[in-house]
């Protein structure tokens, strides 16, 4: 199956990945590949099969609600490229 | 020294034969020397590794020692360790130093084992060859043209080169049996949620554990025992005490079913790899196992099932790198747009950047039901052929990829051909079974893997297969000439 | 052409649990920046969610309230979109199998009447951080205190036809869940935030027009204006020959009009996915069923107790338990003062007029349900008339005390001395000669009228202090001997 460049830039956008105007090719062509491979699924009759997103028949414990996480906000933002005044910096947010 | 196994270094330290410090301070030496030929760790913590022996041995002498006290190990660089950088092989982390420990490196710590480093892996875990990551490939220690598989192929290398006597690893489609196969070392993946996740950087996190990669089934059991435990940070961890995995190991398998999917044995696989399990299914037959022909009907469904979900969970996963708290930011970003583009664009590596693509595409609209839920659907027959399968046997066995390792760049330019090499492993993680690799042989000259498949929180009776084997043959004590 | 406006809305309840959704990180509003983000909530490489289980109990608490299903079985979904304040690069939410199922709620007008209005599911979510603008070097600021709070997602169906019925609606849901206590509903915080779906089309027609969205409305005089506003200019748009397009519009509350969002419009596919770090959440019925017991009295049940033990109107019985607050300190006024219908006066009268000036809420009024107990029982008992008992309330209300200290300290105690009385009536018809001879020349019809004139004279020589009905009584003797 074949993908084309629109999809791979709707993808790109959509995963926030820049693609070079001169891979977007290259890119197309082993999505293409591995979509081919994936498509094999498509033969196999599933009706009524309920999808399984774990492996395993568990459900969830859980948690008490309690405060149990300290603060280390300094441990944090030394990590971050960007802060200012206790705050993670990123370009000009615009609603 | 170096050829010590763990259980061998537990009783040496105990009988004073020699110290932590001694064995620790040997095997940084081994590193320093022979690792620029395997390129199996990314960060080497001597310093670090040398204090926590030191500790190790006062600790011995005192006589309070836990069960890996003194131990050298290391840990694949995806699990995250209080103020050691920790890169997940890629660029987007090379910067990043956790302030907290993931669960297991906490295990081991408390079990007292030294770590003396991070090792070399597959970008974020994506990859069979060990060729994806940020700080170069590594080479395999049987032939260091060859790859040693993936994605632990550092975790491998390093115990194959006798640099350590185990590593952790982490297996989502392969990637602690396929290398421990490439490098004639042992791997165990433990049914799912056996070992936490809390602080392993997830890859697909309904696939992802954690396991040991040693050079023994024996030492297998010693790791396995302090990896694998209880998180209440973990969801998907199972609520099961930890066990001591060394006490079947002598039981007898006389009696033992062995199944061998007709499927594992067909078209694609290297002759000599067939022949050298095959005989080590004759062995078993002598050991007084039992062979039943079984079949795993939807086998060839594994491969692509897996490249849906795997990659979808991968998309989502993957989108906390975005340059904002932790890791790579690209230089001037013109606003915020540009930001995410070219920091996810140049922090990420072209494997990485295909799987997060084709993960958007299956859970895309109007894709959504023909590849992901279409695969989790077939997830559900693969299983299903497991349930059935272990209803007559005790285990399956079979082998752990279909050829030995192959040449560094020999596969790069096909991704579909390298996700072929893990065709054998990956069902194991969509059913969430473990499993486990033993060396049983060589092809071409090069280290073959006897996969054996458990039943679910059967590690116990696998480890005991595994270790009857090796109490037979010596495959497991062959030494990579590199390593001498 | 007359137009029916449709809306639905989607209201956004911050639950008010310890912790937060995912993490045992603090919830507690108004700390430093990024104090009270974790590890899980920062999506650090490798931290994993644990849900909070007090979240699945407010919701549960919740669904029950609304009449509707529980979802016995809930999974969260991973709902994927690029944003500074969403630390995951996804938001964790439930879709196909959330914890509320489809319900139903009355909602009460103004003109007297009710009406039903569908909930279409709630669910549990995180909340996201929070993006400040003020400028740092032309960039923004990310305090992620607020990510993983946890929320539910009240959905209704587009069962509401006028921006008052809106507010009716939104009123019924701050008043459940503050009720049930799941919420502190405080809208100037952000614990309640509503999303309003409006449509309008022809009366009659069958079939909805397309709709706008106007997010994140924050107070119940917003919400009324900005879909009066939206559904007039979609008519006006419409009858121009004009068509509506489906997008997200913001109201801007200073021109009191919409806009669109622009930059919400870039096609936006959220990839839903069960989040495969969670595991599927199962509550048995056992357990919903020992919630339902513990359920407190909810506001319809507790509207129509007041009708029936304390005699009130309908009208005043919805007023008092529209929040739970205001009914608490009504009961509590009721009971110690023996007077439910002057407690019901006094509480939506004075008392409403004081935290109304005030600012304050009920919790924080200066004058304790004690203290206008107090005040009441000396009114029934005639200690102080009406008029006087507002001075005492004031007084009150500065922090001068109870109602007796008050009453004591300033002298206020009505005169109910006959003789002092007799004394006061006799000073004033001797000062008043030509309006004592006006009503001994009067018609005997007009003359209690007159009488009016002589009671005021003496309740001004008495500072209002004198017992009314003595007056009357004293006077209408003294002036009938003069006759």
């Amino acid at each position: 199956m074949a993908v084309d460049a629109q999809t791979v830039e709707k993808l790109a956008e959509l995963a926030r990945i820049a693609i070079s105007e001169e891979t977007i090719d290259e890119v197309s062509s082993r999505l293409g590949d591995v979509l081919q491979l994936v498509d094999q699924l498509q033969a196999v009759n599933t009706d009524g099969v309920a999808p399984m997103a774990h492996p395993l028949d568990e459900v969830q414990v859980l948690r008490k609600d309690e405060v149990t996480e300290p603060n280390r906000r300094e441990d944090f933002l030394a990590l971050a490229p960007q802060t200012e005044a206790g705050l993670y910096l990123v370009p000009k947010v615009i609603d | 020294m170096h050829q010590l196994t763990i259980a061998e270094i537990i009783r040496g330290l105990r009988d004073k034969q020699f110290s932590s410090v001694e064995i620790t301070s040997h095997l940084l030496e081994r590193i320093q020397e022979l690792d620029n030929q395997f390129n199996s760790f990314i960060t080497v913590t001597g310093d670090q590794a040398i204090k926590e022996a030191a500790a190790a041995d006062a600790r011995l002498a005192q006589g309070d020692a836990p069960a890996l006290c003194g131990v050298p190990i290391a840990h694949k660089d995806i699990f995250c360790t209080n103020g050691v950088r920790t890169s997940c092989g890629s660029k987007m982390l090379d910067n990043f130093v956790p302030p907290y420990d993931a669960t297991v490196v906490d295990n081991f710590q408390q079990a007292g084992a030294v770590s003396l480093g991070k090792t070399n892996m597959d970008e974020f875990a994506m990859g069979s060859s060990n060729e994806s990551s940020f700080y170069g490939a590594v080479k395999n220690p049987w032939n260091v043209e060859r790859i040693p598989g993936g994605s632990s192929g550092g975790s491998a290398a390093a115990v194959a080169a006798l640099l350590v006597p185990g590593t952790t690893a982490t297996d989502t489609g392969g990637s602690i049996r396929q290398p421990a196969a490439m490098t004639g070392t042992t791997g165990l993946k433990p049914t799912y949620g056996r070992v936490s996740r809390w602080g392993m950087i997830a890859f697909a996190s309904s696939l992802d554990q954690g396991g040991p990669i040693t050079r023994t089934a024996e030492d297998a059991a010693l790791m396995l025992s302090v990896m694998a435990s209880p998180d209440k940070k973990d969801s998907t961890c199972l609520d099961r005490p930890t066990q001591d995995y060394t006490a079947n190991l002598n039981d007898s398998i006389k009696g033992l079913k062995i199944g061998v999917p007709s499927e594992y044995f067909g078209e694609g696989l290297d002759s000599e790899v067939g022949a050298r399990v095959q005989e080590a299914l004759k062995d078993y037959e002598k050991l007084g196992a039992e062979l039943v022909e079984i079949s795993l009907p939807h086998s060839k469904l594994a491969v692509p099932a897996y490249y849906v979900i795997a990659p979808a969970e991968a998309s989502a996963n993957l989108s906390r790198f975005d340059g904002v708290r932790y890791g790579y930011r690209c230089e001037n970003p013109a606003d915020l747009r540009d930001l995410y583009m070219r920091s996810r664009g140049e922090g990420f590596g072209e494997e990485v950047k295909r799987r997060i693509l084709v993960g958007s595409y299956a859970l895309s609209a109007g894709y959504y039901d023909a590849y992901y839920n279409k695969a989790q659907q077939v997830r559900r027959l693969i299983k299903q052929d497991f349930v059935d399968a272990f209803d007559k046997v005790d285990v399956i066995m079979g082998p752990t990829a279909p050829n030995p390792a192959f040449k560094l760049g020999e596969k790069n330019a096909d991704p579909v051909a390298m996700y072929l090499e893990d065709i054998y492993t990956i069902a194991t993680n969509l059913a969430g079974l473990p499993g486990m690799s033993i060396p049983c042989g060589f092809a071409h000259g090069l280290p073959v893997g006897l996969q054996i498949i458990g039943n679910y929180l059967d590690e116990a009776r696998m480890l005991n297969v595994a270790h009857q084997f090796q109490q037979a043959s010596d495959w497991h004590q062959k030494t990579a000439p590199a390593a001498e | 052409m007359e137009w029916e406006v449709v809306i639905g809305l989607e209201v956004h309840v911050q639950l008010a649990t310890q912790s937060k959704i995912f993490s045992g990180a603090s919830t507690a509003f108004g700390a430093e920046p990024n104090t009270q983000a974790c590890a899980v909530d920062l999506a650090m490489p490798g931290t994993l969610p644990v849900p909070n289980e007090e979240a699945f109990r407010f919701a549960v608490m919740f669904g029950l309230a609304m009449n509707a299903e529980i979802g016995k079985r809930s999974v969260f979904e991973r709902k994927n979109y690029f944003y500074p304040d969403l630390p995951k690069g996804y938001q964790t939410t439930q879709l196909e199998q959330p914890i509320v199922g489809a319900g139903q709620i009355e909602i009460h007008l103004e003109d007297g009447s009710s009406k039903t209005v569908r909930l279409h599911h709630a669910h549990l979510e995180e909340d996201a951080g929070k993006s400040l603008h003020e400028d740092f070097h032309g960039m923004s600021g990310i305090d992620l205190n607020r990510a993983g709070t946890p929320l539910i997602e009240i959905v209704s169906e587009p069962d509401m036809r006028s921006a008052a019925e809106a507010v009716a609606y939104l009123k019924k849901i701050h008043s459940i869940v503050t009720y049930l206590g799941i919420s502190d509903g405080d809208m100037s915080q952000g614990s309640l935030r509503c999303d309003a779906n409006v449509s309008v089309r022809l009366k009659g027609e069958e079939e909805l027009g397309t709709r706008t969205e106007i997010k994140n409305l924050n107070s119940f005089r917003f919400i009324e204006k900005a879909i009066k506003v939206e559904a007039q200019r979609q008519i006006d748009l419409i009858e121009d020959g004009g068509k509506v397009t489906q997008e997200t519009r913001l109201y801007d509350a200073d021109k009191n009009e919409t806009r669109s969002m622009r930059s919400k419009e870039v096609a936006n596919d959220y990839r839903y996915f069960p989040c495969p770090d969670l595991l599927p959440v199962v509550l048995t019925d056992d357990y919903v069923e020992q919630i339902r017991s513990e359920l407190p009295e909810l506001p319809d049940a507790k509207c129509a107790r007041f009708e029936k033990d304390y005699g009130l109107s309908a009208y005043d019985a919805d007023q008092l338990t529209q929040e739970r607050a205001t009914a608490d300190y009504f009961e509590q006024v009721a009971a110690k003062s023996g007077e439910p219908k002057l407690a019901a006066n006094w509480v939506m009268g004075e008392l409403a007029a004081l935290l109304n000036r005030e600012e304050k809420s009920i919790a924080d009024s200066p004058v304790s349900a004690e203290h206008l107990a107090g005040l009441i029982a000396r009114i029934k008992d005639n200690t102080i008339s009406s008029k006087i008992a507002k001075q005492v309330f004031e007084a009150m209300a500065n922090g001068d005390g109870d109602a007796d200290t008050v009453i004591e300290a300033k002298g206020l105690k009505q005169v109910s001395d006959t003789g002092a009385i007799e004394k006061m009536v006799d000073d004033v018809i001797a000062a008043s000669t030509s309006q004592v001879e006006n009503y001994r020349n009067a018609d005997p019809d007009k003359r209690p009228k007159m009488m009016g004139f002589f009671v005021g004279q003496i309740m001004k020589a008495s500072k209002g202090q004198a017992n009314p009905q003595m007056i009357n009584k004293i006077l209408k003797e003294k002036l009938d001997a003069l006759l």
